[in-house]
């Protein structure tokens, strides 16, 4: 059941990004930002978690998911150390995946060279 | 040539001439393809759950996980092939994110290891985390402020 | 007005410069297309033994270049110009493969209508005596192009139905003062026209009316009707402008169902070949010019075409900024006897 409820969930947001980038021919990287901030946004709100507790993977895989974790994150670290934690939060909620991509991004560019497309 | 038309006269002249992106199909494979990569997510979840991990570490677990292999199948040249079928399916998912982080690291890596890859690896991350890191602040303190 | 004018944009060239030779070298996937039989050279690896994408493009124009000089039979030192240009920053792999040849040089830059642009201003140099041979050339290379004005190779994005496939490949004429022709007879410079297209995925609808602009100054300034053409051949404007040209020709009153096509339609299967709406770049006009076109005039299976090349005088900055894409087209008469005095 967890299966396809992320299957449904996550498979639905992307869907949401389709219609935006075929309907309203925004660019990849517009699409990504505008789902990190909506994600922030919607778990500022308190409603995103809602999301997380049905989907599971569903919601947290896509990039709202990102967003959600770097709110979550923040709300967190304002409970435990006021100001301080609304600048530490964020990013210690979501550092795993921050730091992996900073260093897997620079090793696959190392080990590989881009191919031209057939 | 005689013919004048106003930007908006003639988006409108070519608009049935301009062919338009076959929405549903599109759809339906972002929403198949975005939704096995949700699966996996779950799956790589539930594996670090069972390994008795807190969930704060299966959650930066599953997402070190999702980024190694957005990166991983980027470097061997077939993410780009998955982006073409699945578009927003394989966009939106953080292996997406991973994938805009590799493909201008790998492909300004002539340029240089800094100015090259250390520099454009964030073309598209960086704006990412400009706006997500800044809005979460932003919640942090109106929490904060209205909340506590 | 000068002698030679004949009105607003078009001159004629009272000496036709004669077309000594063409030479078309082009990458692996223009080589599977249904042109591969008339390119000089069809280059298997795309990196063309080079380790990036820019000194790849700068190759393919030196050996266009040098193979249109060795077919010509002309002596590298008897050359007085080259022209050339393409569509990376500044220009380089023009510069760059010209620093290798010592032949006086004159870059140009009108994007893809860069063939046009040059072989204009060359015939000219010759017409007015300046000058007994010239290298007119021009280069794309998709990967290049790809990584400059669009997104990283390896990046998983969709293209829409509409975009164009950015040709690899370069192509170089030889013009000559003397010669055989084919012939060089007419020029028509065109002016930049935008009609406020700012989707730098749609260049086809951004182009078209440029070319639209420029064929109906040649008809009117020449007096000539499209029937006097075998064929009459834009540059890149691909399926979904060629549509939209063949539209606005009509409001101008000119019908050219019959013998009109686009080398963007030319070069690709667009199905096959999963080239959506069709070629483009610098290298797809001059590719089909100097490959296909040529060998068709030379065999006199065309003897009369008008050549349009179209260009979108974009960049990467002005696309950011949000500005529309202002185009241009320059058209050449070529035929293979000189035409008569009017």
């Amino acid at each position: 059941m967890e299966y396809i409820n992320a299957f449904i969930v996550g498979g639905l947001i992307c869907v949401i990004g389709q219609i935006l980038m075929d309907k309203t021919k925004m660019t990849p990287a517009r699409v990504l930002v505008l789902f990190v901030t909506l994600g922030a946004v919607l778990q500022g709100m308190g409603i995103y978690q809602k999301l997380v507790d049905i989907g599971g993977a569903g919601a947290t895989v896509p990039l709202p998911g990102f967003g959600y974790a770097l709110a979550k994150g923040a709300i967190k670290g304002v409970k435990e150390s006021g100001l301080i934690g609304a600048f530490t939060g964020g990013i210690t909620g979501t550092a795993g995946g921050i730091t992996g991509a900073i260093v897997f991004g620079y090793l696959m560019s190392v080990l590989f060279n881009p191919r031209s497309k057939k | 040539m005689k013919t004048k038309m106003s930007p908006n006269e003639y988006e409108k002249f070519i608009k049935d001439k301009v062919p338009k992106p076959k929405l549903f199909t599109n759809c339906l494979k972002a929403f198949v393809v975005g939704g096995l990569i949700c699966d996996i997510g779950q799956f790589i979840n539930n594996s670090l759950e069972g390994m008795k991990l807190n969930p704060e570490q299966v959650a930066a677990g599953t997402a070190i996980i999702l980024v190694f292999l957005g990166a991983f199948f980027t470097g061997l040249g077939i993410y780009d092939k998955l982006g073409k079928f699945a578009g927003a399916g394989s966009i939106v998912p953080i292996t997406g994110f991973s994938n805009s982080i590799v493909s201008p690291a790998m492909e300004f890596k002539r340029e240089g290891y800094v100015f090259g890859v250390g520099a454009r690896m964030f073309t598209i991350a960086g704006p990412v985390l400009v706006y997500g890191i800044s809005t979460s602040v932003v919640i942090g303190i109106i929490h904060l402020l209205f909340f506590k | 007005m000068a002698q030679k004018r004949l009105g607003k944009q078009t001159i004629k060239l009272s000496n036709p410069p004669s077309m000594l030779a063409a030479a078309a070298v082009v990458g692996p996937k223009e080589g599977e297309g249904p042109l591969s039989a008339y390119f000089d050279m069809i280059q298997k690896d795309d990196y063309f033994g080079q380790d990036s994408w820019e000194k790849a493009e700068s190759k393919f124009v030196e050996e266009a270049v040098k193979r249109a000089i060795s077919k010509s039979g002309v002596s590298i030192t008897a050359i007085d110009y080259m022209l050339a240009g393409d569509l990376l920053n500044q220009i380089i792999s023009s510069s760059f493969a010209a620093r290798n040849l010592e032949i006086p040089y004159l870059g140009v830059y009108g994007a893809c209508s860069t063939m046009a642009e040059s072989l204009s201003i060359g015939s000219m140099i010759i017409d007015g005596g300046y000058a007994d041979h010239i290298i007119c050339a021009t280069s794309s290379h998709f990967s290049s192009a790809e990584r400059q004005y669009r997104f990283p190779l390896e990046q998983g994005v969709q293209r829409p139905p509409y975009a164009q496939w950015t040709v690899t490949g370069s192509g170089a004429t030889m013009l000559s003062a003397t010669g055989n022709g084919p012939y060089i007879t007419h020029v028509t410079t065109g002016k930049v026209v935008d009609f406020g297209i700012k989707d730098a995925n749609n260049m086809g609808a951004a182009m078209a009316p440029a070319a639209v602009d420029t064929i109906t100054a040649h008809f009117k300034e020449t007096g000539r009707s499209p029937g006097y053409y075998d064929l009459i051949v834009t540059g890149d404007l691909a399926t979904v402008g060629k549509e939209i040209a063949l539209e606005l020709l009509k409001k101008e009153g000119l019908d050219l169902q019959n013998n009109y096509n686009d080398c963007g339609c030319m070069i690709f299967d667009n199905i096959k070949q999963d080239t959506h709406s069709g070629g483009s770049g610098c290298g797809c006009s001059a590719s089909v010019l100097n490959g296909y076109l040529f060998n068709q005039l030379k065999h006199c299976e065309l003897n009369r075409i008008l050549f349009v090349a179209t260009g979108a005088l974009l960049s990467p900055i002005s696309a950011w900024q949000g500005e529309s894409i202002p185009c241009i087209a320059h058209a050449v008469a070529i035929e293979t006897k000189p035409s008569e005095v009017k």
